[in-house]
């Protein structure tokens, strides 16, 4: 049971992964398309404002950001801190879900 | 060429101490051609330090118990030439890392060898001796994967190798992982469910961070690193089924 825990967040962390290596170029070139000729709310609101695609983009991205920096920072408390067991796994995971809620909060205040 | 220098010397830092701690003492060690330095170990012993702890047994790579830390990085003492290794006539050589000391340069491998145990590293058949010889074809796929893993001859160089397993002492570590993966390639083995389960949990395979210490030191040119990424999409595949 243990190993197949393991086994479903090693498969996450590199899925995470995956999904976010195109979603980080095409948030690189959003910005840089989107600062030509200067930058306003206004024009950010008018680009996301109702946007599902922009919605799901970074939705998307915010979910999978989550799940990989609470498994990143499982595996480097382990290491460097030696903080292992349920004790290490809630806190992480509560830190995961603390970095989803603050990212959905902000994409739902751009949609 | 030092070597060919009658009146040429090595300057030798040994480590010397005990569980408790240690220190490296300062030898001067006349430079031969041809010189291993496992030999340097030896002339210091017979000739300076009579109470200075090593282990070896072959002397020819065969054996795999004179592996030491040699000027940082860990290497089989008798296969190595100082005229290799030495920077400016210098040498250090330590026990081997990630593993306790007896004494001196002699590692204590008992853990090392505890992993292979809690790793289920010994083969389970499942047939009899009135069974027929089973026909393992060197070209099946299996068999082939199991190239990176077979011929190890258990010297804990990949294991002193490991940043993982200097960072988590309960990670089961390269040499174990690469018995299993040789034994996961090995289709008359039965209990190969059972040692996925064994390597998938806390402190197992998952742990590898693939920067590949274990093979780039590896004397025997095996793939320890490989074959552990293999055991990962093994152990995914098995979680999938529900067999792990």
């Amino acid at each position: 049971m243990n190993a197949r825990r393991e086994a479903y967040l090693y498969a996450a962390q590199r899925l995470t992964a995956l999904i976010m290596a195109p979603l980080v170029i095409g948030h690189l070139i959003t910005i840089i398309i989107a600062i030509q000729g200067g930058l306003s709310a206004e024009e950010i609101l008018s680009r996301t404002s109702g946007n599902i695609f922009w919605a799901a983009f970074y939705g998307l991205f915010v979910l999978a950001a989550g799940i990989h920096a609470a498994l990143g920072l499982r595996m480097v408390a382990a290491e460097w801190l030696g903080f292992r067991g349920p004790l290490a796994n809630w806190t992480v995971a509560a830190v995961g879900l603390l970095l989803i809620l603050l990212g959905f909060r902000a994409v739902g205040a751009v949609i | 060429m030092a070597g060919d220098d009658k009146d040429a010397t090595l300057s030798v830092g040994v480590w010397r101490g005990d569980a408790d701690g240690g220190e490296y003492v300062e030898y001067s060690v006349p430079h031969r051609a041809s010189q291993t330095v496992l030999d340097v170990v030896t002339w210091i012993q017979r000739n300076i330090a009579p109470d200075l702890a090593y282990r070896f047994a072959c002397r020819v790579g065969m054996c795999g118990s004179c592996a030491m830390t040699v000027n940082g990085r860990p290497r089989w003492t008798c296969r190595t030439h100082v005229d290799k290794v030495a920077r400016n006539g210098r040498l250090t050589i330590a026990p081997l890392d990630n593993l306790p000391v007896v004494r001196d340069l002699a590692a204590d491998m008992a853990p090392f060898f505890e992993k292979w145990k809690r790793a289920n590293g010994a083969f389970q058949g499942g047939e009899t001796r009135d069974d027929p010889i089973a026909e393992v074809r060197p070209d099946e796929p299996e068999r082939k994967e199991a190239d990176a893993a077979i011929e190890c001859i258990n010297c804990g160089i990949c294991y002193a190798a490991c940043d993982s397993v200097r960072w988590n002492p309960d990670y089961l570590g390269p040499a174990a992982l690469n018995r299993v993966w040789a034994l996961h390639n090995d289709r008359r083995d039965v209990a190969r469910d059972d040692r996925l389960a064994a390597i998938g949990g806390e402190g197992g395979c998952h742990l590898c961070h693939s920067q590949a210490g274990c093979t780039a030191h590896c004397p025997q040119g095996l793939d320890p690193s490989g074959g552990i990424a293999g055991l990962k999409r093994a152990l995914f595949r098995a979680a999938l089924k529900g067999t792990v």
